[in-house]
């Protein structure tokens, strides 16, 4: 089970209850399950990091309650009833530098909880209802929150009852009449204070609470359904999105623009997040997919069927193609491959049964280039 | 006389000292260099029939090696077809993996194959039907037991689900019709369950099948589902199975059939008779119609806000000729 657990690189939650693990570069997936018996009460809503060396993960459950799972033991090490069902889903799980945790339920509630104990610390409102809160990772004590019809909040942990930045409504449109307003998922910019939201209207804004205006500083559309998730591009130049139907794109946040669309998902998008380091966005949804595609050239380069819906990931920042190793062992290892590359290219190809997954995914991807090369004829 | 060299002169001059076994045309012969239509024409004739007699040759020569060999004969080859050529889907259910047995276990269709639920089914239209849909709908509702037949006076659906559930239907059906001719079809469980998107083409209502048998009874029709193979093909496998009530005592000889191939579903309608054990005579009754399947959203209809498990998008998923979805 440890041993598993530690060859994963990208975690994720499903609506059966079951922690899923894939790990890449060894073509795996593994279950990782901590009831014998499996039940929609256990329902992963949301997936966070506990510390940032990466070494435990949180999951928050749909009957309220908190696990810890650890990587080292592949076992699930804690549970933590932190809610009531009433109140809603989680929307939101952060875990605090001192060793509380922050949660947040669909119903608006944002709650502090300290290492242990039943009672929350802290407890503020956030609106009627969020679909999302983050904390910052620059300052922890800042904490987003939006929701449906609840536009962007900011607020300071240590003043809880007043928010420090509250957005405002966009402006009514060519009929003077209101904008509806939903805001769905949202990210903090790296080493800033700026926040992008995506909204079920198909837009995304960017907020900068250090100037006075209230409104959005930029726009930015995309298609004409709902954008469930978003992740943020490492350097905060772009961001990616998703919408209901499957259709993700990569906007550029210094214009406001659609830089590409990312194609192959053909399931509403529930979770995305884009690699630490390396140009990779991994997404998964309600198709039962975890897709890896390239940032740079947009095309698809791992996919993996595991076969329940899909709702929460989570990355590693360990590599994901191959264990960790001195860049250096990499390029001698990448020396020697080319040698035995040419031997591989003199000899025969011969056709083997197993391999079924990747002459599907060759063949996709062969046609695929087939495909844009026709289209650069016409 | 002189003999001008001309290509009909050639052509005759190769037809004379054609021998039985070899070919008269060279191989760097093209029909399409020939400018006149009629010579054009019979020399295409001419190709045709060559190649004909040359495929009957070598058809009998291998027959005879079949029979000279016996037993020891090669088995006959299978010929391609698409379905055989059918790209592996890893999406195709394990009938012994568990996760997709619980996840089927307690999917919104659960109510119903536990036993809890009976179908009752709301069959509407798109605003202002005429004609062939209004037929379709109450031939439909005849096949479907407990199914009533409403008419759409312009009402949103949205409105309407909350208005079935309340008065216990389990399932929405909402034909779509496009000038006088039904062309899709909405199939939402009632609940909270998942909402399919058909297109619906090649109806034929009673009237027109041929040799067909006297009207349905009330009889509830067994249900037989082909071919739905991968974890999409079960979900909509199920949604078809939850439309009819459950009974293993079932009386009545109707059945009612969704095949799957190549991603169409093709319903048909029969009775059937057992003459001896091992003879059935069939006989088709009610409309045929087949789906394709164009969506499938979580959640009732909602087609701009709610969340979709399946979508087809053809540039994407129609662009390999053997690989299919259901």
């Amino acid at each position: 089970m440890g041993e598993h657990s530690r060859l994963c690189s990208v975690w994720l939650g499903s609506e059966t209850g079951i922690l899923k693990g894939v790990s890449l570069s060894h073509r795996q997936a593994f279950n990782f399950c901590s009831v014998n018996q499996l039940s929609r009460d256990q329902e992963v809503r949301v997936l966070a990091w506990s510390d940032p060396t990466q070494s435990e993960l949180l999951l928050g459950l749909v009957d309220g309650s908190v696990r810890t799972f650890s990587l080292e033991k592949g076992v699930f090490t804690e549970s933590r009833s932190l809610g009531d069902p009433v109140e809603g889903c989680f929307s939101g799980l952060e875990p605090l530098p001192g060793g509380g945790l922050l949660t947040c339920t669909e119903s608006g509630t944002v709650r502090v909880w300290a290492e242990t104990g039943t009672e929350p610390v802290t407890e503020l409102s956030a609106g009627t209802s969020v679909c999302r809160m983050r904390r910052s990772p620059v300052d922890a004590q800042r904490v987003a929150a939006g929701g449906k019809e609840n536009g962007l909040k900011i607020f300071d942990l240590q003043n809880p009852e007043r928010p420090v930045f509250t957005a405002k409504n966009l402006r009514d449109d060519w009929l003077d009449l209101r904008r509806p307003h939903w805001v769905r998922d949202l990210a903090f910019l790296p080493d800033s204070q700026k926040v992008v939201t995506c909204t079920g209207y198909h837009q995304v804004h960017v907020f900068d609470p250090a100037t006075p205006q209230r409104r959005p500083v930029l726009e930015a559309e995309f298609g004409d359904l709902p954008l469930t998730a978003l992740s943020l591009v490492p350097d905060g130049s772009a961001v990616v999105v998703g919408n209901t139907q499957g259709q993700m794109a990569i906007l550029d946040l210094r214009k406001g623009r659609v830089r590409g669309a990312l194609k192959g998902l053909s399931g509403g998008v529930r979770g995305l997040q884009c690699h630490a380091s390396r140009p990779l966005v991994a997404s998964c949804g309600l198709d039962r997919f975890l897709r890896v595609h390239g940032l740079e050239d947009r095309t698809l380069q791992h996919k993996v069927y595991l076969k329940s819906r899909l709702n929460c990931l989570l990355l590693s920042s360990k590599d994901l193609l191959g264990g960790g190793g001195a860049s250096g062992e990499g390029a001698e290892l990448e020396e020697v491959k080319d040698e035995e590359d040419d031997v591989w290219d003199a000899l025969e190809q011969v056709e083997e049964q197993p391999s079924k997954r990747k002459t599907t995914e060759e063949e996709m991807q062969t046609e695929r280039k087939k495909k844009k090369k026709k289209g650069g004829g016409v | 006389s002189l003999e001008v060299s001309h290509p009909i002169n050639e052509y005759r001059q190769k037809e004379t000292k054609m021998e039985p076994e070899a070919s008269s045309f060279p191989p760097t012969f093209s029909v399409s260099e020939i400018k006149n239509k009629q010579r054009r024409h019979l020399m295409f004739m001419k190709l045709k029939q060559e190649k004909r007699k040359q495929k009957m040759q070598l058809k009998k020569k291998k027959k005879k090696e079949r029979e000279a060999l016996g037993d020891k004969a090669p088995p006959k080859e299978v010929p391609k077809t698409i379905e055989n050529q059918r790209v592996y889907d890893e999406t195709t259910v394990d009938p012994e993996d568990e996760e997709v047995a619980f996840d089927e276990g307690t999917d919104e269709f659960s109510a119903y194959f536990n036993g809890l639920t009976n179908p009752q089914v709301l069959i509407t239209t798109s605003d202002r039907p005429r004609g062939r849909t209004m037929r379709f709908c109450r031939q439909l509702a005849t096949v479907i037991p407990n199914a009533h037949v409403y008419y759409r006076k312009g009402l949103a659906l949205k409105r309407i689900i909350p208005q079935c559930v309340a008065r216990n239907f389990t399932y929405l059906m909402v034909v779509n019709e496009d000038r006088q001719v039904p062309n899709g079809l909405v199939l939402c469980h009632l609940p909270d369950g998942p909402t399919a998107h058909f297109k619906v083409s090649n109806v034929r209502l009673r009237k027109e099948i041929k040799r067909r048998g006297k009207d349905p009874t009330e009889h509830s029709p067994e249900v037989i589902l082909n071919n739905f193979s991968t974890r999409l093909g079960h979900s909509i496998g199920r949604l078809f199975a939850a439309l009819f009530p459950q009974d293993p005592q079932f009386v009545g000889r109707q059945v009612a059939t969704f095949h799957n191939q190549r991603d169409f579903i093709f319903f048909r309608f029969h009775r059937y008779i057992f003459k001896n054990e091992k003879k059935v005579g069939i006989q088709e009754l009610g409309p045929r119609f087949t789906l394709k399947l164009r969506s499938l959203q979580k959640g009732t209809f909602d087609s701009k806000f709610g969340e979709y498990e399946w979508v087809l998008k053809r540039h994407e998923m129609d662009a390999c000729r053997r690989k299919f979805q259901l």
